[in-house]
Formats: C-alpha cells, sequence, structure tokens
C-alpha cells in the first residue's frame, strides 16, 4: 500500500543571495513498507522526522531522494497527486485549521467536492462519514462550538468521505485533552477493524500506540526501531534515549526488574503488571 | 468585548428567510443597499426599514441580535453624525466656539446616521441566514461571467468564505494573546488614544504571526484533501430555485419600484 525506497529528504535553508545556507536532513534514508489494512504506529520525539514522513505519503512532500509508491504510484509524478491524496487522507495536528467549512456536513463534502463527485453521492457519503465517527447528531452544527476531539472526528470523516484506503494521522492528539483523545483513537481503531481502513498513526504518545499491528521508532530522520508494541516497549532504555517516555506500569515494572524481581518483560497495561505480581507473590 | 461582535456570523435556525437562494439574497441586498442610497428622503428609508423588519421577522433572528451587529460601528456612526451636526452650512439655530449646529446640519446627521445603520443591519441580516459555504457558491455563481475576463472568481469567494470562517477563531485568539498580556502587565485601559492605541502593537505581533500559520496549515490541509481550485469541482448543495425565491423577487421588485416612485 504504502513504500518507501531509500527516501531522503532534505530541507535546505537559503540566505537572502539564494547561496545554500544549511541543509538538514530531516529522512535520512527511510524504508518502509505497510501492508493494506495495517495499523502502524510511527513514534518520535520531536524533530525525530515523523512528520515530513507523513507529508510524503500524502505527496505534500516529495523526496529528495529516492521514491515514495502509494500503490505503485510514484508520488513524485504530478498526474498521480489527486489519486494519491484521494487514496491517502490526512489528518493533522491542530483541529482548528483544517477544518474550512461553517457547517459540519459542508466540511465533510469538501474533500468529495474536489475530486468531483456527484451531488446525490456526497450526501450519501457525508451521512456514512459522519455515522461511521459517531457525530451525526452534529451535522449542522458549526465546528466552533464542538470539542477538539468531536473537531478530529469530524476532520476524520473528511477524510472516510473520499473513500481513502489509508489515512495517515500526524499527532492528532496533540492538542486534546485526554477524553479527546480517547475518542480520537477509538475512532480510527475502529475504522480499521470494521472498515479495514490502512491507519498510520504519528505520535509522541505511547499509550496511543498499544493497539497498533507495528510500531516503528524514529530518531534523527532515521528508523531505529521496529516491531510489535511488546517488542519495543522492551527496551525501556532505547526508549528514553530517544526522547520518548514509556507508559507508566511499563516503567514500574521495568524498574521492579532491575530491583531483582521476576517479572515478564512486556508489560502494557496496568492488568497486565497487577496479574503478573500476583502471580509472583502466589510462588 | 470581542466575544459579542456578531457581524459577519451565521445565526443557525430553520426560517423561510434561511431557506432562500443565496442568489435571491444576494441581489436583494445588492438592490436593498443601491436603494438607500437613491431615497432622497426619510420615506424611503422607511420603506427600507420596514422591508429590514419584515426580513427580520421571517428571519426569526432576535431583533436584539441583529442590533448588536451594530456595535463595532457605533463609533464610526457617530462620528460621521457629529460631523454632519457640526460642519453643515445652512440656518444656523445655535452656536458654540467655532462650531455652529444648523437645521440642514441636524437634517443631514440623522439621514446619513440612518442610512449607515440601514446599511449595516441590512447587509448584516444576509450573513446571518446564507451560510459562508452558501454565500460563497451564491457570489460565485451571481459573479460566474466575470470568469471570461479572466477574474479568479472562485478563488476570490473562496478567500472570502474561509475570511469568514476564521472570524471567530481569531477574535478568540486575540481574547488569549490580550489576557495573556495583561497577565503581565500590560494595560490597554489607561491613557489616550495614542496611548491605547500603542498598547495594541503587542496584540497584533503574535496574532499576525499566527494568522500567517494558520493560513500555511489550512492550505496544506485543504491541499491534503484534493483541492486544486475551481475546476472539476462539484457541489454539495447546488443552487436551485424555490416558490419562495419567486415570492422574495416580487417583493423585491415593490422596493425597485419604490425608488422608483418615492422621491
Amino acid at each position: 500500500m504504502v513504500n518507501f525506497d531509500k527516501v531522503t529528504f532534505e530541507y535546505i535553508r537559503r540566505d537572502e543571495e539564494g547561496n545554500v545556507e544549511s541543509i538538514n536532513k530531516a529522512l535520512d534514508g527511510i524504508d518502509l513498507d505497510v501492508k493494506k489494512g495495517d495499523f502502524i504506529a510511527i513514534l518520535g520525539a520531536n524533530g525525530s522526522g515523523k512528520s515530513t514522513l507523513a507529508r510524503h505519503i500524502n505527496a505534500l512532500l516529495t523526496p529528495t531522494e529516492g521514491t515514495v509508491y502509494i500503490e505503485e504510484m510514484d508520488t513524485k509524478d504530478e498526474d498521480n497527486l489527486l489519486n494519491i491524496r484521494q487514496k491517502t487522507g490526512m489528518v493533522f495536528q491542530n483541529p482548528d485549521n483544517q477544518i474550512i467549512a461553517s457547517l459540519v456536513e459542508e466540511d465533510v463534502g469538501f474533500g468529495p467536492e474536489n475530486i468531483g463527485i456527484p451531488t446525490k453521492e456526497i450526501w450519501e457519503r457525508v451521512a456514512f462519514a459522519l455515522e461511521k465517527v459517531g457525530m451525526t447528531a452534529y451535522r449542522e452544527k458549526s465546528p466552533n462550538n464542538l470539542s477538539g476531539g468531536q473537531k478530529q472526528r469530524v476532520a476524520i470523516a473528511g477524510i472516510l468521505a473520499m473513500k481513502p484506503e489509508c489515512i495517515v494521522l500526524d499527532e492528532p492528539t496533540a492538542m486534546l485533552d485526554p477524553k479527546g483523545r480517547r475518542e480520537v483513537i477509538e475512532t480510527i481503531t475502529e475504522l480499521n477493524k470494521k472498515e479495514g481502513i490502512t491507519i498510520i498513526l504519528i505520535t509522541h504518545y505511547m499509550t496511543e500506540v498499544v493497539g497498533a499491528d507495528k510500531v516503528y521508532v524514529m530518531n534523527g530522520g532515521n528508523v531505529k526501531l521496529s516491531g510489535t508494541p511488546r517488542e519495543i516497549f522492551k527496551e525501556v532504555d532505547l526508549l528514553k534515549e530517544y526522547k520518548l517516555d514509556v507508559p507508566q506500569v511499563t516503567e514500574i515494572a521495568h524498574r521492579l526488574r532491575q530491583q531483582g524481581i521476576q517479572l515478564p518483560d512486556c508489560i502494557l497495561t496496568v492488568d497486565e503488571l497487577v496479574a503478573a505480581l500476583g502471580a509472583g507473590i502466589c510462588l | 468585548m470581542l466575544r459579542d461582535m456578531t457581524i459577519g456570523q451565521y445565526y443557525p435556525v430553520e426560517s423561510p428567510i434561511h431557506r432562500l437562494d443565496p442568489r435571491t439574497k444576494f441581489l436583494g441586498t445588492i438592490i436593498y443597499v443601491v436603494s438607500l442610497f437613491l431615497f432622497k428622503t426619510f420615506w424611503g428609508f422607511l420603506l427600507a426599514g420596514g422591508f429590514l423588519v419584515m426580513v427580520t421577522i421571517l428571519a426569526h433572528i432576535p431583533p436584539k441580535y441583529v442590533l448588536k451587529g451594530m456595535r463595532p460601528m457605533l463609533f464610526l456612526l457617530l462620528f460621521m453624525m457629529i460631523f454632519n451636526l457640526l460642519l453643515t452650512p445652512g440656518e444656523v439655530i445655535g452656536e458654540w466656539w467655532i462650531f455652529s449646529v444648523t437645521k440642514e446640519g441636524i437634517y443631514a446627521a440623522l439621514f446619513m446616521g440612518l442610512r449607515l445603520a440601514l446599511l449595516v443591519l441590512g447587509s448584516s441580516l444576509m450573513t446571518y441566514t446564507t451560510t459562508p459555504n452558501k454565500l460563497t457558491s451564491g457570489m460565485e455563481s451571481v459573479f460566474g461571467f466575470l470568469k471570461v475576463f479572466k477574474v479568479p472568481v472562485h478563488e476570490m469567494a473562496m478567500m472570502i468564505s474561509i475570511a469568514l470562517r476564521f472570524i471567530p477563531i481569531l477574535l478568540e485568539e486575540t481574547n488569549k494573546i490580550m489576557k495573556a498580556q495583561q497577565a503581565r502587565g500590560a494595560d490597554f485601559e489607561s491613557g489616550g488614544p495614542i496611548k491605547r492605541a500603542k498598547a495594541l502593537i503587542p496584540i497584533l505581533v503574535p496574532l499576525f504571526v499566527s494568522s500567517f500559520r494558520r493560513a500555511g496549515e489550512l492550505a496544506e490541509a485543504m491541499e491534503a484533501r484534493c483541492y486544486h481550485g475551481g475546476d472539476g469541482r462539484t457541489k454539495m448543495k447546488p443552487l436551485k430555485y424555490h416558490k419562495g425565491d419567486l415570492i422574495a423577487y416580487i417583493l423585491l421588485a415593490g422596493l425597485v419600484a419604490g425608488c422608483i416612485f418615492i422621491p
């Protein structure tokens, strides 16, 4: 579905005469292969290149070197642009700066309008998309009166209405409260399970990646670690080196293990820790 | 204070006026505005005012809400009325220092004041009853013929609708910045007008910077959603005339007739 082949991207800073002042390699030879229907999470601290990576999937940026393929389509080819953007929708961090219309339903209809869907079908798609994210009750409301989590769900609906095969979410929860965060994560998890939509979630909140099929950890423009959440969370020390926070329970389990308490090294939830500790005491 | 600004905001209720085709409302507003400038006597304003009251009632918008739209214009209104009052030559009624109030001045002040008030109230009614998206399609279609002359009609309409959508967001942001500055000891309330204007600079600078950032992000989000200008774009809510529009046009014809027959 999404394929990165040795992708390098440089932000080039020029002074007033156009001479190169500095080159900042945001991506440095990335290889990535996302299968259809996967739930992928990309973790990384600020400046790790994860947002740059996200913008490559949607052809908002094109690689300096290497190639990005979206279902065999090269993102560098201008003719593929609309096709790629319809297939891979993108949800951004700030909920206010991605809602274009003043009514929820009109905003959801914005994408289908752009790709030339007939009027009748736009309405069907809008109804479907709002239903999927649980925002049907708000269809005639102004986005300004919604909470952050609801706004992000509207943004997701706006993408859904374009019938994408893949949704890229670039830190969709960074500006939300815990409730909004939960709403967004539940919505995308459900879309992945029920609609089979490929999800690429970019975040720096470790707790959000627990449900992912595969996690990539980025640092300095490179993928440093990849694997299932359990495999990733074993590497507590490495993650800390990449300035990421491990979930609280995993950290506690890690420290207890360092103190010599026998515990399995893949604890992700409070329940698992309680069970593991309980078993230990019984022994 | 800024939160109360209602001008340019959509007021979401169901009403016959809300249901009207935006083209009808747009042309209606243009006719109404032009009529205000054609009327030479108060009789004309009575007609225009009556028209305004009728539309407000039909639109189910509380009169208080409509009048609130006047608030940002109040200063301009008073300013204009005072100047008209003091500087119109004619039959002198009272004198004070270098100013003299004339009969014509009082007449002119009332006349101009009423005209401006009716102008603002009438045109804000259009934005109260029309969603920006509909307003945009209306304008796009009314001015569509300009495309022949290479005028970017669609792009301009899109810009206006986005500007309207961001008014409340930027107002909220202004309030936030003001509070942040006040928390650090900024004073917006005291001093003369020059000092107060200067105190606004630390608000405007961050506001500008953040608007540019917003604009950049919004453009990116629009592009990500396949926006590529007006070509090949379909409409979720295409414009269609209904029975109500016919009635509205008949009433507008009455207003036009009023323009012609009322001196």
